[in-house]
């Protein structure tokens, strides 16, 4: 039921005390070894002794993607390059990627915490994990199968794309959990039912999807057409790839794996940490990672902690799906939106494909908001007065999510672009 | 009754030309279209010789196609003709959709599609009014 009871189940005190004492060192090795922390530390005079609580995480400044940016390729080591053994990057759709070094501890680490995940799912020794997050760079691709190989479940490196492969894989091999993009296993499982591959032929228990922000709609369409129960995994390469907390079969929060990642939650406007359940930006601190220790990196993404024992068992903390990210959300006409709740409201319409585009403008002083979904041939109609109610439809749909009157445009379909690693959702060409 | 195949076209260049291309090579040939626009997309309308091919190439090429039905009815080729026939679902109180004509090789006789609200009634006011609806018979001969 677990894969590591002691480290999953740990009362307060003796993870507070695990997490301190692991703070602490991090601290001190990112001192000593980190140019950059060094000198973040020494600007406002503060030593890796003055830690003397967890509390005081609060005194050491924040992390930022743009520092990691400053520091490329591998500016942040703590080690000599001869211990590193591996080197992932982001996709760098937003500037120059960033880079992580990862020893062997840092890949063993990696690997527990996947495993730890793959538990939660109900994996097996003999299960069959196809893993169609892409291999490379990214780090999905091998983290799952870092902690496959941990776990010693069969995994086939299938990597993202080749659909027909995908599908004839979880058929001939009988696949027990699939592991990729929550996009690409809803399109996945639009494929098999295209395909005429009755839900019986496949085997596919669970599949593990993260990577990319998803919505309960989502998930629904995912568990229905391909069988399975789904588990929502985060992650990211700044403080080593997937794997920081995952959901159990509770699907009620992800279990972050807080013997190695110390989270935080702050207002992301005035850096002030909030309590367990107030929503505000994750802010993540390594406590075992030896290659790249992180202190206080902004995640940027929106979610909240929950701190009660879940009903699995698990007393890891828990993070809330995450509802959008610092930096995507847009305000519109003065009114905070997130892609998400589009995507949200959106799913709620039969018939619809969840590829969109939302194009901001601001023709005038007033801004515009324009919503280009995917026509179907279940929207479609031969009367232009029935599009009308299609597309009247969407929009109060989009109405009642997120308060905001958008345009609502037809494209059609394939024409909007969709993803195996990140989508882009948003243009935004107001210049504010 | 016939049908009528209509396919979604984005407000792009050259949509309308694709999708009349696609239709050529799989040479399928074209009996009457209209075009249905709004300001961001249209709705491409056709009667077309083999219904089975058109939709397949086309919808191989990525477009959204869709069967419907329509009335196809001969109108006399004469001042008033339209409009005798017209009066025949407008006594019978039945919404007109859209509408649109045949190229007829007949030197007395135009063609009109028709898309009502109520087919099955619009064929009977027809019918009890001696309008001529056209078979699919008699359309492949136009």
């Amino acid at each position: 039921m677990f894969w590591n009871e002691k480290a999953e189940c740990m009362t307060k005190e003796e993870k507070e005390e695990l997490q301190l004492k692991r703070l602490q060192e991090t601290v001190r090795i990112a001192y000593e070894n980190v140019e950059f922390y060094k000198k973040r530390f020494d600007e406002i005079g503060l030593k890796p002794e003055d830690i003397k609580t967890l509390e005081d995480i609060e005194k050491i400044p924040f992390t930022t993607k743009s520092d990691l940016r400053e520091a490329y390729p591998l500016g942040l080591l703590a080690v000599p390059r001869d211990e590193i053994v591996e080197i992932h990057a982001s996709s760098g759709t937003t500037g120059k990627p960033t880079v992580t070094g990862y020893t062997q501890n840092d890949l063993d680490v990696w690997g527990e915490c996947i495993a730890r995940g793959l538990k939660m799912a109900g994996a097996e020794k003999d299960y069959i994990i196809q893993n169609a997050y892409g291999y490379g760079l990214f780090t999905g691709g091998f983290g799952i199968h870092h902690g496959g190989n941990k776990m010693g479940a069969i995994t086939i490196p299938i990597s993202a794309g080749n659909t027909q492969r995908q599908l004839d894989t979880m058929v001939d091999f009988q696949s027990d959990i699939l592991t990729c993009t929550p996009s690409y296993a809803m399109y996945l499982g639009e494929s098999r039912e295209k395909a005429g591959i009755p839900i019986e032929d496949i085997n596919l228990k669970a599949g593990i999807h993260g990577a990319e922000m998803w919505t309960d709609e989502m998930r629904k369409r995912i568990e229905a057409s391909l069988g399975i129960k789904t588990y929502n995994i985060y992650g990211l390469t700044e403080v080593m790839g997937p794997g920081v907390a995952q959901e159990c079969g509770e699907q009620n929060g992800m279990h972050l794996q807080d013997d190695h990642f110390y989270p935080e939650i702050i207002n992301s406007e005035t850096g002030e940490t909030l309590d367990y359940g107030e929503k505000g930006e994750l802010v993540l601190t390594s406590l075992t990672k030896t290659g790249m220790p992180i202190l206080r990196f902004r995640t940027k993404d929106l979610t909240s902690l929950i701190a009660d024992k879940c009903e699995c068992g698990r007393t890891t903390v828990r993070m809330t799906r995450i509802t959008g990210r610092s930096d995507d959300m847009l305000k519109i006409k003065g009114v905070m939106v997130f892609p998400s709740q589009i995507e949200k409201a959106l799913l709620k319409i039969e018939g619809i494909s969840p590829n969109y585009l939302i194009h901001v403008t601001r023709p005038d002083i007033l801004d515009e908001v324009e919503v280009k979904v995917e026509a179907s041939k279940e929207l479609f109609s031969d009367e232009i007065k029935e599009m009308e109610i299609v597309e009247k439809q969407i929009q109060a749909s989009i109405r009642s999510e997120t308060g905001l009157r958008v345009d609502v445009t037809l494209c059609e379909p394939e024409t909007l672009p969709r993803s195996e690693g990140k989508a882009v959702r948003v243009i935004d060409e107001r210049n504010l | 009754m016939a049908v009528q195949i209509s396919v979604f076209i984005e407000n792009k260049e050259g949509r309308i030309k694709k999708a009349i291309d696609t239709l050529a090579k799989a040479d399928v040939n074209i009996r009457a279209l209209s075009v249905g626009d709004t300001t961001k997309y249209g709705i491409l309308r056709l009667i077309v010789s083999d219904n089975e091919k058109a939709t397949k190439a086309l919808e191989d090429d990525g477009f959204i196609v869709k069967e419907s039905e329509v009335i196809v009815v001969s109108v006399p080729d004469k001042p008033n003709g339209l409009n005798t026939t017209l009066a025949i679902l407008d006594d019978a109180d039945i919404n007109l959709e859209y509408i649109y004509a045949f190229v007829s090789s007949q030197p007395e006789e135009a063609i009109v599609a028709i898309k009502v609200e109520n087919t099955e009634k619009a064929i009977e006011v027809f019918e009890a009014n001696d309008a001529k609806i056209l078979t699919e018979e008699e359309l492949e001969k136009i």
